[in-house]
């Protein structure tokens, strides 16, 4: 489990470059390649499933991103006055690990994950819906109603983006700088 | 452990959400607690020395990781995406109806 370790450490400095990158898209490249470590760190975990829509939607996401940060590499210039914010994150975090810490002795250990509901799928999955995949079965089976909200929000989403970004009737087209949209 | 690595990564996100002064920033903040919180419920259905949950002759059940938060984290990777595309979407209206994606210059302009 070295890679593991490496892996998390690798997204960790990853994540913070992200954060802290002078110019926006360096921050958004950054987060590709913490989303690409994600995406190995699945496949290690045995999740091959979930590493290849993660490697899709990581790809998408980036596209979204670079399309909103293209042409428009602004120099971060900190001024005067915003300490209180950076202290409160800190804080924030600080609190939030302390607190998580003492929970992590009620967790499952590592490695040995308590199959309470799983056990069920993984017996009787193949009889029940004729599946090899059990991830599939879960999904498109056992709670498709979880599949079929995932549609319902997915639908929202994209009617939301087209009503945002679209510039055919909107009151005000007489704006002086040159409109954006995706 | 491994958990509590799981466990910076989100408070680096946390962190980036709540002090970046840049939309942009906030929104990877935001991005970068979500991949953490996928990692720990794939971390928590691991399974040591362990098979995918595929069906195969040669696997036996007894080696199989847990399939469950895998088929979960799977709708949550895809319902991240399009809040994603909502979020960044109504960044670039407030970058072009404000010509900055700061958000001290934007508090100052409304009006």
């Amino acid at each position: 489990m070295v890679e593991l370790y490496f892996l998390l450490v690798f997204m960790i400095i990853g994540s913070v470059g992200a954060l802290q990158a002078k110019d926006l898209l360096s921050s958004v490249v950054a987060l590709g390649a913490v989303g690409l470590g994600l995406c190995l760190t699945f496949l290690i975990l045995k999740a091959p499933d979930v590493a290849i829509t993660q490697l899709v939607v990581e790809i998408l996401s980036i596209i979204i991103l670079i399309r909103a940060t293209l042409r428009k590499d602004l120099p971060e210039v900190p001024t005067g006055g915003w300490m209180f914010p950076s202290a409160m994150g800190v804080g924030f975090a600080v609190i939030l690990l302390l607190v998580a810490l003492k929970c992590f002795p009620d967790l499952p250990v590592f490695g040995e994950p308590k199959l309470r509901v799983a056990q069920h799928y993984l017996d009787s999955g193949l009889q029940e819906t004729g599946a090899a995949n059990l991830v599939a079965s879960v999904i498109l089976d056992y709670r498709a109603y979880d599949t079929l909200g995932e549609a319902t929000v997915l639908l929202t989403a994209v009617m939301g983006v087209l009503a945002v970004v679209r510039k055919v009737g909107r009151k005000k087209p007489d704006q002086p700088e040159e409109q954006t949209d995706a | 452990m491994i958990y509590l690595l799981c466990l910076v990564l989100f408070c680096v996100g946390i962190y980036g959400l709540l002090s970046k002064r840049n939309i942009i920033k906030m929104i990877v903040g935001l991005i970068i607690a979500e991949h953490a919180v996928n990692l720990f419920f794939i971390l928590v259905a691991y399974r040591r020395n362990g098979r995918a949950p595929i069906l195969a002759p040669d696997v036996a059940i007894t080696q199989m990781v847990d399939p469950l938060p895998q088929a979960l984290v799977l709708t949550a990777i895809v319902i991240g995406l399009a809040t994603t595309a909502l979020l960044v979407a109504l960044a670039i209206r407030i970058y072009g109806k404000y010509g900055t994606y700061d958000i001290a210059k934007i508090r100052e302009l409304r009006g």
